[in-house]
């Protein structure tokens, strides 16, 4: 799938963090206009001998604003995390498939671990406006390392906290969550371990997950980024930056 | 001022000297989104073999110190799909088209080839750094002999210009450059990535799947220039392509007076879509500062001495 994905020279309009996160606003009409949930953006940096870009979900569009949330975890992200209000960012996007729509009304859930679960928030937003009842799942290793659980219980209609050492809501999975919450569908985001062990749990309902993974070029062309899939093929290998990040769970040929 | 950016690649006439790298463009249509294909001299195509191919385990990828490794293991969807697709899409865009093929035998090699008989395109680049499964896996571009032999079969079979496509990973690259122009190669890309490792330290573990895989981008470059240079001075009428690590006008323009006449992009595109276009305007723009009417002027300008 390929959208209609522009370059932007993005002004910064608010840098913040939430734990241990950064939660970073730009302004990019044309990519706010056309991007929908589980899409990526692809962010220029500037650190040290480091080319590549970062690719980041978008957490919510608003207006001409683009806002994406992530962990400083090298010089790249650390170097983007630094930015100021009205600096400008080189931004591709929006790249990537999105999650599908359910139809109106219904109810889904959103599963998500660490900062993996940005992208749903956005989702949650669209759910909610077309009266979709949205119950979401977040889970992270300990209490601080949960993506903006706040945000989560505005975004959501319910909201359930996993933590694998109980530090706060239940302790264990989201998949040891997932059981009590009727829904018609399921979106997920975040490791591949969490995606396999969610898809694993769908019984047959509708499961998308967008993957993350290492991504070269998140335009297509380099063939770095793939899952492997039950296609037998030479599309056995799929891109995460073109044919997903979105996968339907079931053509994952998980580990 | 107006610069001719024109060059002549083996009898070839393309309008400037920025090429893309096979692999790192797919066959241009992805990211023609965001570059005009238009404003570069020919698009080199992502290797297509015989046969579908899958490809390897991921990861396939790492960053490494201003460049990257990778090992993706030939994914394609084998060279009869790529000539009824992405040729007859190149070929309605209007853009000069350079597949590459690859082989595991010489046999294959002369299939694909024949495969793409007819099929618009003005050259073809065999990338000899596929293993060689008749020689337990040794890839064609080490050896001298076996270069020159799928050379020669291609050679044999080919309706338009032949490049070879050789690794910087050898002892005696003149030898083997030498060897495939005897055999009639009209031209020579230098260079494919060098082999590279990178590990993680907490795990242990290679960052690719494979454990080693191909060093891009600007770290490879000097290797690049040194290996275009010999190249070009010992065997002074083979026409050089040059590829390893090219970012700016700048970089393209250090290859070509080193001896190379066009130059390819390859891990530029991935962190700038725009890399080509982009490119191809800065030589524009250096050779209008610098007094340079014609691109072409500049090849193997080199001084050794004074």
């Amino acid at each position: 799938m390929t959208t209609a994905a522009t370059i932007a020279q993005a002004r910064v309009a608010s840098v913040r963090t939430d734990g241990p996160y950064t939660i970073l606003a730009f302004e990019a009409a044309e990519i706010a206009a056309s991007a929908a949930p589980g899409q990526f953006v692809n962010v220029a940096q500037d650190a040290f001998g480091c080319l590549l870009r970062r690719p980041f979900s978008i957490l919510d569009v608003d207006g001409d604003r683009v806002e994406i949330g992530f962990d400083t975890i090298g010089e790249g992200t650390r170097r983007i995390a630094a930015s100021a209000p009205g600096d400008r960012l080189d931004v591709v996007g929006p790249l990537g498939t999105a999650y599908t729509m359910p139809a109106p009304g219904g109810s889904a859930l959103l599963v998500g671990g660490g900062y993996g679960a940005a992208p749903l928030f956005f989702l949650a937003r669209l759910l909610r406006a077309q009266g979709t009842t949205s119950h979401m799942i977040l889970g992270a290793a300990t209490k601080g390392r949960l993506f903006a659980p706040d945000r989560g219980a505005n975004a959501a209609d319910t909201l359930t906290i996993t933590t694998d050492d109980g530090s706060t809501g239940l302790r264990g999975r989201v998949t040891d969550a997932m059981d009590g919450i009727e829904a018609d569908a399921i979106y997920a985001c975040g490791p591949m371990p969490m995606l396999a062990a969610v898809a694993a749990r769908a019984n047959g309902r509708r499961c998308e997950v967008a993957v993350e993974e290492f991504m070269a070029c998140g335009v297509g062309v380099c063939w770095t980024c793939v899952v492997p899939t039950h296609d037998e093929g030479y599309r056995h290998h799929q891109r995460a930056c073109t044919d997903g990040p979105v996968f339907d769970g079931s053509v994952i040929a998980w580990p | 001022m107006a610069v001719d950016l024109t060059v002549d690649l083996a009898g070839i006439s393309l309008k400037n000297p920025v090429l893309s790298a096979s692999g790192c463009f797919g066959s241009g249509k992805e990211i023609s989104r965001f570059t005009d294909l238009h404003a570069m001299g020919a698009v080199v195509c992502k290797t297509v073999t015989l046969r579908p191919r899958a490809g390897i385990a991921p990861p396939r990828g790492a960053e490494t110190p201003s460049g990257m490794l990778n090992a993706i293991g030939l994914q394609n969807p084998g060279v009869d799909v790529f000539r009824d697709t992405d040729l007859v899409w190149l070929a309605q865009q209007g853009v000069p088209a350079i597949p590459s093929a690859g082989g595991h035998s010489v046999d294959e090699y002369v299939a694909v080839v024949e495969r793409l008989a007819g099929a618009p395109k003005v050259a073809v680049e065999l990338n000899l750094s596929c293993p060689n499964l008749e020689e337990r896996g040794y890839m064609f571009a080490l050896d001298a002999t076996r270069a020159a032999e799928v050379t020669r079969a291609v050679k044999a079979v080919a309706d338009t210009p032949i490049f070879v496509k050789l690794s910087p990973d050898v002892t005696d690259l003149v030898a083997i450059a030498r060897a495939v122009a005897d055999a009639g190669a009209d031209g020579i890309t230098l260079i494919n990535t060098t082999l590279g490792m990178s590990i993680d330290i907490a795990t242990g573990r290679p960052k690719l799947s494979t454990g080693t895989g191909g060093l891009s981008g600007p770290a490879i470059r000097p290797i690049a220039v040194r290996c275009i240079f010999q190249v070009a001075h010992a065997l002074p009428h083979v026409p050089i392509l040059g590829a390893g690590g090219v970012a700016s006008g700048r970089d393209a323009i250090e290859m070509i007076v080193a001896g190379a006449t066009v130059v390819q992009v390859g891990t530029a595109n991935f962190y700038d879509p725009r890399a080509t276009q982009r490119i191809a305007a800065e030589i524009h723009t250096w050779c209008g500062q610098h007094g340079i009417d014609r691109i072409a002027d500049m090849k193997g300008r080199v001084k050794l001495e004074g």
